[in-house]
């Protein structure tokens, strides 16, 4: 018979819960100088959060010039022009700042810029984006993340207890703010798909921790009588060798996208990766170990457990 | 767990069935596809602009402008309606959305009321006890106004790109106010966003001959003039700078019936015709004003102003100016489609080159097929035969992802690509908690049928809540998202959704077949 090759054999006894102030020093660490850094330095805003404009150019006569274009740009005196390799040595990624005055204005400093830079350059990509839209942007993207943070804590409360609710939101929130954080250090750029892949992390992170929190609930319907510590030690290490299982598929797909997904996709891979690695350890770490703080209240969980039961068993 | 009613084995093959074939589509080029019978499902996943190339394009209608527009027309009825009934008034002005004015004797206040609200139904007139005026559009009157703008707008930036040969654009509106363009194909799009920025308001009125443009310039401009600035030509410019014109319009642009690039001996003009109603307004007009220049006027613009000659009967005419060829048929385009209601300004500009789109594709395809590979490999290493189950059902996932984009003709974008391998990544995360289960199920001392049995049956809840928080994120993205975050959004959710079907129901009936065919013994996990 088709076994497979690598099986872990025996649920491992790990004590989580020994290690979990640790974790929470850490945590808490982690998410302080993020908010340190997003204070003090700030994000790498791209420009579809505060407008301007991106080229993908490649130019076409042989390895880019990067010092020539700049100074070609630099006599515009269209601002804080930056300049930057963008994968192949041809390829150079520039970005002009918001221009002052409006939409209208942003178009004309393209226009500006390319008759500037002269022939011999092919035109990969232009986005353009005004202030108007940029501001929407950032808007809509925080609105987003903040309704996602609610949403999950409310489905989680609902089909758990309240206080799952609360540990779920704060081991989300600590995912986000650690992600950003990350983004703020490395001066990475951070844009809409950068956006979209904290959602994602978001989304994803809670899943680890739903299936933690399930398991817990079913002990503590078990074990009446054990204690809480014992309980989330108990679930931490019967549900680890699936944890580990499927952080590694993820993994798998986030860094072939890493490393093969191009440029564009890059700051929403690191995003993922990084998203990925911090939901695992915080569902293990911040999201279970709160439980012992909050303390679902056994007798409810209990009902609830005994309620849902009974339909169930009816229909199947 | 053993016993799988035969309509639900049915349903669920052709439910797989149903995704390979709609998602075979993508395998084939499309010239081969229109080869192919119309039974045959040949719905691809259309690409974004990001991957196939193209120009996408965010424009505002300026409703405000317009509005401002109509206010400045109906200004001089307010005056007159003042004059005509001998009310005194001061300050008479456009303010904002509204004009204002002040009456000076209060017991006018209600004459002045019954003479304004002659003027339009539309408009609302509010005077204070002590005299302050304002005329404004009503509120509905407002919001049809810019309803009507904006449609009208589409319209006409449809007619301008047909008029330029693009093909396959979509012009949608978006928002309250906004036009989204996308142009397949054009990776450079100036000359479009030259042609969508111009208002084209074409206008015929005479030049004041006794007034000039300096003395006007320095204060003195007779009433009912307008000083207007002479069209920069893309050839050498004759004549003035500027122009005093008559402010009243002899004919508009509306009347315009065709317009058409030409020569006349080397140099490029582009020749008009009225309707009846301009053609008669143009013959009255000239044949009064023999010998008297007029102006064309393009967007407050003078483009050239001829003598008149004779009086112009036939209803048709060339406008010459410092045209190039380009120009001229530029001109003749935007007469044809007619002028925008109202300035549109571009706030967004997104253009892909099409080796920027291919190599996006490449790059994309060939990380998912890498990671797919992996997941693969991965789950065969950790699972053994049950691995190889799970990879039967990602696989049919895939195709009913694929299947599902084609038929909702949802579409593609790079992240989108990014969103598939990310889903094939937590596909197997509902595998890999059925098989966890029922690996502890066995060490339990369970025997077989139960393991698997409870395996599937306690892992259900748990699978369910943990894919709803995704599903969750994806729902705001595609909310609140624009553009490629919608693209990702939906491959993501739909990808949750065919995994939660592929993971349980296909695994599980791969599983059941397989106990009922072998007889095993043992649970090789």
């Amino acid at each position: 018979m088709f076994r497979p090759l690598i099986v872990i054999r025996h649920t491992p006894k790990i004590d989580f819960m020994k290690w979990h102030k640790f974790g929470f020093a850490f945590s808490a660490l982690l998410m302080l100088s993020s908010i340190v850094l997003f204070v003090t330095v700030g994000l790498n805003y791209g420009i579809d959060f505060v407008g301007g404009t991106q080229m993908q150019v490649r130019s076409t006569t042989g390895p880019a010039n990067l010092a020539a274009m700049r100074q070609k740009l630099d006599a515009l005196h269209i601002g804080d022009v930056s300049l930057q390799g963008f994968g192949p040595p041809t390829d150079v990624l520039i970005r002009l700042p918001r221009q002052p005055g409006g939409d209208a204005a942003q178009e004309q400093a393209v226009e500006l810029a390319r008759k500037a830079l002269g022939a011999g350059i092919d035109y990969r990509g232009i986005e353009v984006v005004g202030p108007t839209v940029g501001g929407e942007l950032i808007r809509a993207g925080v609105t987003a993340t903040i309704l996602a943070l609610l949403a999950i804590a409310l489905y989680i409360g609902f089909r758990f207890e309240w206080q799952f609710g609360v540990g779920g939101m704060i081991s989300t929130l600590h995912d986000v703010i650690t992600t950003v954080g990350l983004f703020a250090l490395f001066h990475l750029e951070f844009n809409l798909t950068t956006l979209a892949a904290i959602l994602t992390v978001a989304g994803y992170s809670v899943n680890d921790t739903v299936v933690i929190y399930d398991r817990i609930r079913e002990s503590m319907r078990k074990y009446r009588t054990m204690p809480f510590r014992d309980l989330i030690n108990l679930a931490l290490n019967e549900t680890l060798s699936r944890t580990i299982l499927t952080v590694s598929t993820v993994a798998l797909a986030v860094l072939s996208l890493l490393f093969l997904g191009g440029e564009v996709l890059r700051g929403f891979s690191i995003a993922m990766l990084w998203g990925v690695v911090i939901g695992t350890y915080s569902s293990l770490f911040i999201a279970a170990p709160i439980l012992a703080y909050v303390r679902p209240n056994r007798a409810a969980v209990a009902r609830s457990g005994e309620a849902a039961k009974a339909p169930v068993s009816r229909t199947r | 767990m053993l016993y799988f009613a035969n309509w639900k084995i049915l349903l669920i093959c052709a439910i797989c069935a149903l995704g390979v074939l709609l998602s075979a589509p993508n395998l084939f080029s499309p010239s081969l596809l229109a080869r192919v019978p119309d039974v045959v499902p040949h719905k691809q996943v259309a690409l974004g602009l990001d991957l196939r190339g193209g120009s996408y394009l965010l424009l505002q209608v300026d409703v405000a402008a317009a509005q401002r527009e109509r206010l400045n027309s109906i200004i001089d009825n307010v005056r007159n309606a003042l004059l005509d009934a001998n009310i005194g008034y001061t300050g008479l002005a456009v303010k904002g959305d509204a004009i204002v004015f002040a009456v000076r004797e209060p017991g006018r206040i209600d004459d002045a009321r019954q003479a304004l609200a002659k003027i339009d139904p539309d408009l609302t007139v509010a005077i204070t006890p002590a005299g302050a005026g304002t005329v404004s559009f009503s509120a509905p009157a407002t919001e049809q106004k810019r309803q009507l703008a904006v449609d009208q707008s589409i319209e006409i930036i449809r007619r301008r790109i047909d008029e330029t040969g693009i093909k396959e654009p979509t012009i949608e509106r978006e928002g309250q106010d906004r036009i989204l363009v996308q142009l397949p194909g054009i990776s450079d799009p100036e000359h479009v966003k030259e042609l969508l920025g111009r208002t084209a308001k074409l206008t015929f009125q005479l030049v004041d001959t006794g007034a000039s443009v300096d003395e006007a310039r320095n204060g003195r401009l007779p009433i009912g003039d307008e000083v207007l600035p002479a069209e920069e030509g893309k050839a050498a410019r004759v004549g003035p700078d500027a122009y005093v014109v008559k402010k009243r319009v002899m004919v508009g642009g509306d009347t315009l019936v065709d317009a058409q690039p030409t020569f006349q001996g080397n140099e490029p003009v582009v020749s008009f015709r009225f309707d009846a109603e301009g053609a008669r307004r143009f013959a009255d007009a000239t044949r009064e004003n023999v010998g008297k220049p007029f102006a064309i006027v393009l967007d407050d613009k003078v483009i050239s102003a001829p003598v008149i000659r004779e009086a112009i009967l036939g209803g048709s005419g060339v406008i010459s100016g410092s045209f190039t060829v380009q120009s001229a048929s530029d001109l003749a385009l935007l007469l044809r489609a007619g002028a925008l209601p109202a300035p549109i300004t571009i706030l967004e500009e997104r253009t892909v080159g099409p080796s920027l789109g291919a190599d996006s594709i490449h790059a994309g395809a060939l990380a998912c097929i890498v990671g797919v590979a992996l997941v693969v490999v991965f789950m065969v290493l950790f699972y053994g035969l049950f691995g190889v189950f799970a990879d039967i059902a990602l696989f049919f996932n895939l195709c009913l992802m694929l299947g599902s984009l084609s038929l909702l003709g949802a579409t593609l974008t790079l992240p989108g690509i990014a969103g598939i391998a990310l889903t094939m990544g937590m596909a197997v995360d509902a595998n890999v908690l059925i098989y966890e289960r029922i690996r502890e199920e066995v060490r339990a001392g369970r025997t077989l049928i139960s393991s698997l049995d409870a395996g599937f049956k306690r892992a259900f809840g748990t699978i369910v809540d943990s894919h709803v928080t995704t599903l969750v994120a994806g729902a705001l993205m595609f909310w609140l998202g624009s553009g490629p975050v919608k693209g990702f959004a939906v491959t993501l959710s739909i990808g949750v959704l065919t995994s939660l079907f592929s993971a349980i129901l296909v695994t599980r009936l791969l599983i059941v077949t397989w106990v009922r065919r072998w007889k095993p013994k043992v649970i090789p996990i």
